[in-house]
């Protein structure tokens, strides 16, 4: 990994997209929970102290003003880490933000997701949040790779009218892309082509797919690897291409195997065309660590997400 | 948007109260299921209040500058579609159609899917906090609205409505955020004081709110204590009224059985004379 110069924590990005939106005229609402430090939400809070608040350590009642200031016509944002939030206010987030009038837009974006948070060992390790995230009817869910993904991301919810979770993490992770990218909500970016396997990630694993995709390619193996930042709603075409094009479906993320982007992605082949599929994820709760230290731990390196492609080519028919 | 209201005389007030009463007895008894006993505590509170103080025009619901009336207790619907309904949201035909498949009358309130009602509603704890977003959109825009919450007693028991609480002073929203607490005493399982014993005058008092307390029965005490909730302070306001649940209808009054229960045609006999007669 070379591009560390251009290494930043996608939960940086929050703030300047939130900037990015009310400099273009969506009027914004973003409430803290005493995280803003780590959310970074403070950031924003500081350029424009009237469209932010903080609620204490109060999850549930951020929720709840949330989905308030939605009801009169606000885009609000709310902030915290991804164990919090949708763990500690899921039913807030389902009566309050969920159900009525279809959705109000309510924008969460949970930092700290993964279990790359780290030396805070499991309690503070996100696995369950995109399976809780992804439950609720009207929301987008989307799990952004690096710092300009995440940015784009967080403005493109932030131009919707539905609710919608953004996860971020907090480690300072490589850039995956450069200037010219332009995120799209609801469709993965193709970031290496292949015709042997298809490798689906999100998230940190993007990178690891990536690097899979190099050791593939050393023993003659051509990975497909795509970036399936919106988890929901999952892009089916490019799915199905893959399982068409390819053969077998790899889906890599950070969180466990059920209830995230492999459930999404298995789900559309399930229903159109059934192809060997291997799943990598957390499926287990962790310890304290540092961030590169637990991939390894928990075996999200690029070694399983390539043996995990070996596997699902030897089941091709 | 009216800014005061013509007042409705307290003997007019509670004619209202018995149509009510008698809307939700007929409302839960065609259903066969609901929640009368949390309804019937809830009448005077709700009648004073969508008839003398809730700055509202039922012809245009949605007018940003309106007052909000947030049940945050979202099982009390036979009271709240029925005050709706009377008060001219609707037609009172919709009633039959309470909890009934094809009829937005859900068994809890669902925003926007009736004219009037604000807020989604059925799990408890959550409304003060939906308050709190409306008043600091209002503060953000320049409106004068302000935002009655209805609370019930054993929803009292949920940790967000004190996260709220807490908030509500924080803000400086105690113009904008007034909350109404129906302590009929008696929960879903039993009586309150049993299941989880709370203090709300004590509670309110310790977060920072000026407490009102009155008999939520006696009509113009109800009238008196919103009039007073309405001056300004410089601490929110809580309206505790102190309530009898199933009030009006003998065999409801006080009985925990019926918080979730339909009555049956003989009983609505008796419990539509009774109302007729002013039990309540």
């Amino acid at each position: 990994m070379t591009q560390a110069a251009s290494a930043a924590a996608t939960r940086e990005a929050y703030p300047y997209a939130l900037i990015e939106l009310v400099e273009q005229g969506v009027d914004v609402v973003a409430i803290d929970a005493d995280l803003s430090v780590s959310t970074m939400g403070y950031q924003f809070g500081e350029k424009y102290p009237e469209r932010w608040y903080t609620v204490g350590v109060a999850e549930q009642n951020m929720v709840g003003i949330a989905a308030g200031l939605a009801a009169c016509g606000k885009t609000a944002f709310i902030a915290s880490f991804a164990v919090f939030l949708p763990g500690r206010c899921f039913d807030q987030l389902r009566t309050s933000v969920a159900q009525p009038r279809g959705g109000l837009n309510v924008k969460c974006v949970a930092s700290h997701g993964g279990i790359t948070v780290g030396e805070d060992g499991m309690s503070a390790q996100a696995i369950e949040d995109l399976a809780l995230a992804t439950s609720l009817v009207p929301f987008d869910v989307v799990v952004p790779a690096d710092f300009e993904s995440a940015k784009q991301a967080i403005v493109a919810v932030g131009k919707t009218t539905r609710p919608a979770y953004v996860r971020t993490g907090r480690p300072k992770v490589p850039a995956v892309y450069g200037p010219d990218y332009r995120f799209e909500l609801g469709k993965a970016t193709v970031l290496r082509t292949g015709t042997d396997v298809t490798l689906v990630a999100c998230g940190v694993m993007v990178r690891a797919a990536l690097e899979a995709a190099e050791l593939l390619a050393g023993e003659g193996v051509s990975a497909r690897v795509l970036d399936m930042a919106t988890v929901k709603p999952v892009d089916r075409e490019s799915v199905i291409a893959a399982a068409r094009e390819t053969g077998a479906v790899v889906t890599a993320e950070e969180h466990q195997t059920t209830g995230g982007l492999g459930t999404a992605v298995a789900r559309v082949l399930a229903e159109t065309v059934p192809v060997p599929m291997s799943f990598v994820g957390v499926d287990r709760y962790g310890t304290s660590g540092k961030w590169d230290e637990l991939l390894t731990y928990f075996d999200l390196t690029p070694a399983r997400v390539a043996a995990a492609a070996r596997e699902a080519i030897s089941r091709k028919r | 948007m009216p800014t005061s209201l013509a007042p409705v005389s307290i003997d007019e007030l509670k004619a209202i109260a018995k149509r009510i009463r008698a809307h939700i007895v007929e409302m839960v008894y065609e259903a066969q299921s609901g929640h009368p006993g949390g309804s019937l505590s809830a009448v005077e509170l709700g009648v004073a209040l969508y008839w003398n103080h809730l700055r509202v025009d039922p012809a245009n619901p949605d007018d940003p500058d309106r007052d909000r009336f947030i049940l945050s207790k979202g099982h009390a619907t036979p009271f709240y579609y029925a005050v709706l309904a009377e008060r001219g949201y609707f037609s009172t035909e919709l009633l039959k159609g309470f909890r009934k498949l094809g009829s937005p009358l859900q068994g809890h309130p669902s925003m926007k899917a009736l004219p009037g009602v604000e807020m989604s509603g059925g799990s408890l704890g959550q409304g003060l906090s939906f308050a709190i977003g409306h008043a600091l959109a209002g503060r953000l825009e320049g409106r004068e609205f302000r935002c009655w919450v209805m609370l019930g007693d054993g929803e009292l028991n949920e940790g967000q409505v004190w996260e709220a609480a807490m908030a509500v002073p924080h803000f400086g929203l105690g113009e904008r955020v007034i909350a109404l607490v129906d302590r009929n005493g008696i929960q879903n399982d039993g009586f309150a004081d049993q299941i989880m014993r709370t203090n709300p005058p004590a509670m309110f008092a310790g977060f920072g709110w000026k407490v009102i307390e009155c008999d939520g029965h006696d009509m113009a005490a109800v009238d008196a204590a919103l009039a007073e909730a309405e001056r300004p302070d410089e601490r929110p306001r809580v309206v505790v009224a102190h309530t009898v649940k199933g009030k009006g209808v003998s065999f409801m009054e006080n009985n925990p059985g019926f918080h979730g229960k339909a009555p049956t045609r003989e009983q609505v006999e008796l419990a539509l004379t009774e109302i007729a007669e002013g039990l309540a």
